[in-house]
């Protein structure tokens, strides 16, 4: 039984080896790429656009809705980045109906490289927002003695951000894997459609939480206001 | 008992536990916050995306570490390195 797209090697020369991971991410990015691009070759700003149009400014604009939701300042700044993380991770696990595909999300790899560019960004829109004194500062933020805490709970809530989308991707995976040898028909078709919907939820939930942890690297420490998004802590 | 016996043993046993360990917990978490939920949705359904928003953020956070459990069961069963170790010295004791 295979635990990630990670062992299926189609490729190898030396130690760079060229597993269905790597090529299933290709493929979900030139479809996306290519996809975006054919639609917006010729934008109309009218009443009379093209379907795909539609649905694309409807998906950009919910985002960016969602975005300003959580409190961010200007969604328009960190629409590009959020609204990748959640297309990328969304198309990977709806692209598990096409047979033969195996969601690249599935395997360590990927998650931990997402999670490490959340990791990289939340400092960095940080300092630009606030500076790098005012940002270091919040790390020291209710008191002093929190600093060691503060630190351990960057880290850990970025472990926690992989292992959560690996261990939903991977276990729908296998539970279908698992099913199909025992009961073939019906039932590993009700949990591929189960594996749709927490994928759904999963990259939702791992766009939210990135836009969560940014605005609150983000946010101006304010005195009067009562609801200041405190640094949140992983589960 | 040998080794490899032990080593399997032990692997499957707490494989077993953890999950069922690791599946009661989050259980009673995601049922009280689904129950608060609903309450604080019947008494004010205006907040509802909001709410509903919080609810699903919360639910995935409690969710995250039955996945770590199941992660950790995962590991034991298909990716356990005691039981490779020990496999690959028995059959080179065997060789030799």
């Amino acid at each position: 039984m295979r635990l990630s797209p990670d062992e299926l090697i189609f490729w190898q020369f030396g130690f760079v080896q060229l597993n269905a991971t790597i090529v299933f991410t290709w493929l979900l990015m030139a479809v996306l790429v290519l996809g975006s691009a054919l639609v917006t070759r010729r934008l109309a700003d009218g009443e009379v656009r093209s379907p795909w149009q539609n649905l694309l400014e409807i998906v950009v604009t919910t985002i960016a809705q969602q975005i300003a939701d959580i409190g961010l300042a200007q969604p328009q700044k960190y629409l590009p980045f959020l609204g990748t993380l959640f297309l990328f991770v969304a198309a990977s696990s709806l692209s598990s109906i096409v047979p033969m595909f195996e969601p690249p999300t599935g395997s360590l790899s990927t998650t931990v490289a997402l999670a490490i560019c959340v990791f990289v960004a939340v400092p960095l829109y940080g300092i630009e927002a606030r500076g790098v004194g005012g940002y270091l500062k919040s790390y020291i933020e209710p008191t002093f003695i929190m600093l060691p805490f503060n630190i351990i709970s960057e880290v850990s809530r970025t472990l926690a951000l992989a292992v959560r989308l690996f261990g939903n991707m991977m276990s729908g995976a296998m539970i279908v894997g698992i099913l199909i040898s025992i009961t073939p028909l019906l039932f590993p078709i009700i949990m591929t459609a189960l594996g749709l919907l927490t994928g759904m939820v999963q990259a939702y939930i791992f766009s939210i939480l990135a836009a969560v942890y940014i605005a609150a690297a983000t946010s101006k420490p304010q005195t009067t206001k009562p609801s200041a998004p405190e640094r949140p802590v992983a589960a | 008992m040998d080794y490899l016996g032990l080593i399997a043993i032990v692997s499957i046993a707490v494989a077993g536990i953890t999950t069922g360990f690791g599946t009661m917990g989050p259980a009673f978490a995601e049922g009280r916050a689904v129950s608060t939920a609903l309450t604080a949705l019947a008494q004010q359904p205006d907040a509802s995306p909001t709410i509903t928003r919080t609810l699903f953020v919360g639910l995935a956070m409690i969710e995250s570490t039955a996945i770590y459990c199941f992660v950790v069961s995962m590991i034991l069963i298909f990716a356990n390195p005691f039981w490779n170790y020990a496999v690959a010295a028995a059959v080179a004791q065997a060789a030799g």
